[in-house]
């Protein structure tokens, strides 16, 4: 794994018995000894800590105004950027002319600047992306110096309460920059699992001692990115360059929600995104296909690739798969044609050459419980 | 207990050989949540995919350690896949074969050997 990136806390994974495998051009810790079902569970009924710093951290620092800054940032997704209000942080996707997705990201208002924090495997793009567009209206400025962490579960905000106690007062997708031992911590009450938890941005100076910290507290266990994955897919969260990509479209996707009505047709700032012609058609008259929840009916997880059979039709195929330990069954996504999408159709999923019933289910999976 | 390289453990059980796989495997290969078993009375040949295991993070095959007829399942894995975490070289044991000729199992790994194999 010679040519692999490592995390700056590489060597505390390594000490906690994490396996590390190649992610996203980084050495990653897949899973800790306690494995993937128990790190998972653990996540959902007390705290887990997970190091997510193989992601992209930026600032877009404005070169006049916030309000050039947010127009510009507008200009590349289909999102309310001027519209988000100081101190909260908002889900954003990066589209192209076709209406694909290049990337989704969280993007925060901080007053005088925009904190976003895009994927791993996209960041060198999505970096270039933002100079080539932003460079007249901002200062494109990758934080390379700090580490990133979340902290999920219902424990989360006791856990990190006797860190911080500022986090008590946030609510869901509320940032804050907050002091731990003369130093920055920088904070969003979100993550990716469908539990109420926090993003936590430390310096590289601090990481391992702030980290140390937390794992120390009660209920807080090291949960690595195979538990991380399960907790995503039961929340109905999409994976980049799985469940959505350059050739899924948001509405596609079933992303309106991240859609705000002022960038439809009709609102004060319609369009004037990438791909708006296709993303605003899809939004009024209805996409060709949609991402939906798929639960197997047997126990044979359904993985990604698995081909979708509705009769002797072809009805999609699946983009995340897997066994969902708090469903305790095996819980997929796919994309399936449109006519197909109600929850409750039964269509087949082949397995090893076997066609195996499998159902289309609402998302998410679990009952989410963000701190709204 | 004699063993084989794809991490297998067969045990001679009167006339039959009972096979698993071993703690290393199930460690290796995570939670266990899906076991596909053959039909009884399957005739297979040394290196056929007999058995599908699929953990949380992936799918493997367990391949027939020998030539032989599989004679009995273990049903108990398909209900409870969690035991070849459990209890692997035990209650999680995977099917039966009845071999025409057992002394094909002094070309398989002692317990010794297969330690040293697994470092």
């Amino acid at each position: 794994m010679s040519d692999l990136l490592r995390l700056g806390l590489h060597d505390l994974h390594v000490h906690l018995g994490g396996k590390m495998v190649p992610f996203a051009g980084y050495e990653m810790p897949v899973q800790y000894p306690a494995g993937v079902m128990k790190e998972h569970l653990h996540t959902r009924s007390a705290a887990g800590f997970f190091d997510v710093s193989h992601m992209g951290q930026v600032i877009l620092r404005p070169k006049t105004d916030m309000a050039r800054l947010c127009a510009g940032f507008e200009a590349l997704m289909p999102v309310d950027v001027a519209g988000l209000a100081q101190g909260r942080q908002r889900y954003g996707l990066f589209t192209n002319d076709e209406g694909g997705i290049l990337d989704d990201l969280m993007f925060a208002n901080r007053g005088d600047h925009l904190f976003v924090v895009v994927n791993a495997a996209c960041k060198a793009a999505d970096i270039a992306h933002m100079q080539a567009h932003l460079s007249a209206v901002a200062d494109v400025i990758p934080v390379t110096d700090r580490a990133l962490f979340a902290l999920q579960g219902p424990g989360a905000e006791a856990a990190l309460g006797a860190l911080l106690p500022g986090v008590a007062a946030m609510r869901f997708m509320d940032v804050a920059i907050l002091p731990w031992q003369g130093a920055e911590v920088w904070v969003s009450r979100s993550g990716y699992t469908g539990e109420d938890g926090f993003e936590l941005s430390v310096a590289d100076g601090q990481a391992l001692a702030f980290a140390q910290t937390l794992l120390a507290q009660d209920g807080v266990m090291p949960i690595g990115l195979g538990a991380r994955d399960s907790l995503r897919l039961e929340a109905g969260l999409c994976l980049y360059g799985h469940d959505i990509d350059t050739t899924t479209t948001p509405v596609e996707a079933g992303l309106t929600w991240a859609i705000q009505k002022v960038r439809r047709t009709g609102g004060a700032r319609e369009g004037g995104f990438p791909g708006a012609a296709r993303i605003l058609r899809e939004l009024a008259e209805g996409p060709s296909r949609l991402r939906v929840g798929l639960r197997p009916e047997g126990r044979a997880p359904m993985r990604e690739g698995t081909a979708l059979f509705a009769g002797e039709d072809a009805a999609g195929t699946v983009t995340s798969g897997g066994f969902g330990p708090s469903v305790e069954a095996p819980v997929a996504m796919g994309y399936v044609p449109t006519t197909l999408s109600t929850p409750g159709t039964r269509l087949e999923g082949e397995v090893r050459g076997k066609r195996l019933p499998v159902t289309v289910a609402a998302l998410p999976f679990v009952t989410t419980t963000y701190k709204r | 207990m004699k063993y084989t390289k794809e991490h297998e453990w067969l045990r001679v059980e009167g006339d039959l050989v009972v096979v698993g796989i071993t703690e290393h495997a199930a460690t290796q290969l995570g939670d266990v949540v899906f076991v596909e078993l053959p039909e009884p009375e399957t005739v297979v040949a040394e290196g056929d995919e007999v058995v599908v295991i699929e953990s949380v993070k992936a799918a493997s095959d367990i391949l027939a350690p020998v030539d032989g007829e599989i004679v009995a399942v273990n049903q108990k894995l398909v209900d409870q896949p969690g035991l070849v975490n459990e209890d692997p070289t035990g209650a999680a044991w995977f099917f039966k074969m009845k071999l025409d000729d057992l002394s094909v199992l002094d070309d398989l790994m002692d317990e010794d050997e297969y330690n040293d194999l697994i470092g």
